[in-house]
């Protein structure tokens, strides 16, 4: 991993506060690598060690667990990510001519992050908001009924 | 539920906040504080339901009147002409043929629209769901009371009669199944509700825990008094948050006032409900794989058996139902299993919610009883087709079909669709018109299953990719005949070998295409041209 957080210290008294907060059983792993990815964007090698540590659980058990699910990350993010739904509903109502304005505006395919560290191209299984397909979730903002055309002034809003 | 002369409702479904439904809250919020009708008129925003061109709406009862689209702007007028003069402002009224979902429905009891039958969605857009008061006022926990006179086989016998079937795909019998764990031994014992909703095009649940949260709480009370549980979990998935938010809201309420804690009633029964948030995984629908992740591990599925109700959370004896399945259990138990039976069809009683998505004029929510045809739902309830013909509609995630246009009117219940060979799934109805092509769908809906797919058994982690690969050749002419023989090998490898429901019906959308759509899926291969113009065929 070449781009763990600066400051290692910090990191470390984030991990306990949220090991304290939340709990060190088997159960709250979920949860706490939830947190972890909330906090820091994603969750670095330090972190899983010191998770390792606090929670008595090896660390490929955690790195097993980190990676299986779509919402914790092992990878460092872009400052927004950009999530485009690919299921069905949101693809025969236009989904497909979005993608491709999206992928074209972004010079990206999906998974990658720009050389700038702005963007974060990722696809995702059904958002549950699929009465106004094509869906476009940035960061936390949602976007329904996106055409292609709308894609540039979309994007242009963020800094 | 404080007495109020006025009541107002703002649509805050996510294209209304786009445009702007919070801004118009607030604005009413100053001008109710400026003619001081604050104490006289309750405000709210509430999740809508279906869909409306008119969005952002608003409902002011008792006149039952709809203004839309309404912008911030427009407020001061509204407040002023309608709240303080009592005068009805009819330009800004929105066009009845514009409302779908709950406003369509609230239109229909006015006599304009073909009414639904709503149970599931009964409270939906109508309580706030955020004050338990106005869930105890629209009959809330009543059945919770009526079920603790009872004993447990009383409340199964009850859910028996009532023909009640699991509403999150598979249509297995509640009553059935909630005997199963009270029949089992245990000192422990656990309630999940299943709230994992992720089959594309499906967001039922959603908007029944955004919307009626205590209902979920009080069905899944019941469930553990019969059961003889003491503990349960509602695991929602992480992408709803607002979901999350409003039942941690609602547990907290129920708490204090006693309706989960301990002597419930004044009974010696006991229950604690936590929330789980899903971290992104398909998968965790399957009821094991969602118990595996409740206990801090990946989502991948058990071997069954042992099924949940005698193995479950922690190896457990574990009831787990979907949220919808548990949405009806305290209207039956309110009102009888007769009654629940008077609706719906013999074999699949009750209502239906769907999601209808796709090529139509109108999308969103409908509860209708089971037994309804697709053609009804397309010209009632969607409003027709918005372009082409109909060509075929696909019910949703991994337990659906695609259901070619011969199928229209077969009618929509369990027992119908399986005869018919096809499945319900869990109630999208995704429809297509002849503009879309079945190979690029059904490549779709492949690459969903390959995504999905949780990798640990192989002939799901395998079939799905060899599968995706074959159909993203045929559409770019590269396929052969051959292809189409090993498509339903592997479609019939999967259903056969798969561990779970994931892998076993990954190959359905593959046996549909190649049943009800050969000719244009051999088109692309003996004319090497896709019928349609959607798939690029070349590299």
């Amino acid at each position: 991993m070449t781009s763990e957080p600066i400051n290692e210290v910090e990191t470390l008294e984030g991990i306990r506060e949220i090991v304290n907060k939340i709990g060190t059983t088997r159960a709250d792993l979920i949860p706490v690598l939830q947190a972890v990815t909330n906090k820091f964007g994603y969750i670095s090698q330090t972190a899983i060690k010191e998770l390792s540590n606090l929670m008595k659980l090896p660390t490929k058990e955690i790195q097993s667990v980190a990676t299986f699910y779509r919402m914790l990350s092992t990878q460092p993010r872009g400052k927004h990510v950009i999530q485009f739904c690919e299921s069905a509903p949101c693809h025969v109502v236009g989904g497909r001519e979005v993608w491709i304005a999206l992928k074209d505006a972004l010079k990206l395919e999906p998974g990658e992050t720009s050389a700038d560290n702005k963007w974060t191209l990722l696809t995702t299984s059904c958002l549950g908001v699929c009465g106004i397909g094509p869906v476009i979730l940035i960061d936390t903002d949602m976007y329904g009924n996106v055409t292609p055309e709308q894609v540039k002034n979309i994007l242009s809003r963020y800094e | 539920m404080k007495a109020v002369r006025s009541m107002i409702l703002i649509s805050n479904d996510p294209e209304s906040i786009v445009r702007g439904s919070e801004k118009i809250f607030s604005v009413f919020q100053e001008q109710l504080a400026h003619y001081g009708l604050t104490e006289e008129v309750s405000l709210s925003l509430v999740p809508d339901l279906g869909h409306s061109y008119a969005s952002p709406l608003v409902m002011i009862y008792p006149e039952a009147v709809i203004y839309g689209p309404v912008k911030a702007a427009d407020v001061p007028f509204i407040v002023e002409e309608h709240l303080y003069k009592g005068r009805i402002v009819e330009e800004k009224r929105a066009p009845i043929h514009e409302l779908s979902g709950k406003v369509a429905w609230l239109s229909a009891r006015k006599g304009t629209l073909p009414a639904e039958n709503r149970i599931v969605l009964k409270n939906v857009g109508l309580i706030d769901p955020e004050n338990i008061e106005d869930y105890i006022a629209a009959d809330g926990y009543q059945a919770l009371g009526l079920a603790l006179e009872m004993t447990p086989d009383q409340v199964i016998s009850i859910i028996k009669e009532s023909g009640l079937q699991g509403r999150g795909g598979a249509g297995f019998p509640t009553g059935i199944k909630w005997g199963f764990v009270n029949k089992t031994y245990g000192d422990k014992k656990y309630v999940i509700c299943n709230a994992d909703e992720s089959e594309p095009g499906t967001f039922k649940d959603r908007v029944v825990l955004e919307g009626d949260p205590h209902a979920i709480i009080e069905a899944m009370l019941i469930a553990a008094y019969t059961v003889g549980a003491d503990e349960g979990y509602i695991y929602i998935r992480g992408e709803y948050q607002l979901a999350i938010e409003r039942v941690e809201t609602a547990i907290q309420q129920a708490k204090e006032y006693g309706f989960l804690g301990n002597d419930i009633f004044g009974s010696d029964f006991n229950f604690k409900l936590h929330v789980h948030a899903g971290a992104g995984a398909y998968i965790c629908g399957e009821e094991t794989a969602l118990i595996e992740s409740i206990e801090g591990k990946r989502g991948e599925p058990r071997s069954r058996p042992p099924y949940p109700t005698t193995n479950g959370l922690w190896g457990k004896p574990t009831l787990v139902n979907n949220v919808e399945t548990l949405a009806n259990i305290p209207a039956i138990i309110r009102n009888g299993a007769s009654w629940y039976r008077s609706l719906g069809t013999p074999s699949s009683p009750g209502t239906k919610v769907y999601t209808i998505l796709g090529n139509v004029n109108v999308t969103g929510l409908i509860e209708v009883p089971m037994g309804i045809t697709l053609r009804e739902v397309i010209s009632i309830y969607a409003k027709g087709m918005k372009s082409g013909s109909f060509k075929m509609a696909q019910t949703g995630g991994s337990s659906g079909s695609i259901i070619p246009a011969s199928l229209q009117d077969t009618p929509m219940d369990f027992d119908s669709f399986k005869k018919a060979g096809v499945s319900l799934g869990s109630g999208a109805l995704l429809v297509c018109n002849d503009e879309v092509c079945i190979v690029d769908l059904t490549k779709v809906l492949l690459n969903f299953f390959r995504v999905e797919s949780c990798g640990k058994c192989t002939p799901c982690r395998i079939g799905t990719k060899r599968a995706l690969d074959i159909l993203v050749d045929i559409t770019e002419g590269k396929g052969t005949l051959e292809n189409l023989d090993e498509l339903l090998s592997l479609s019939k490898e999967m259903l056969d070998l798969s561990n779970c429901g994931l892998g076993q019906t990954a190959g359905t959308p593959i046996r549909d295409m190649l049943n009800y759509f050969r000719a244009e899926v051999e088109a692309h291969i003996r004319l090497g041209v896709c019928p349609t113009g959607v798939c690029p065929m070349h590299d």
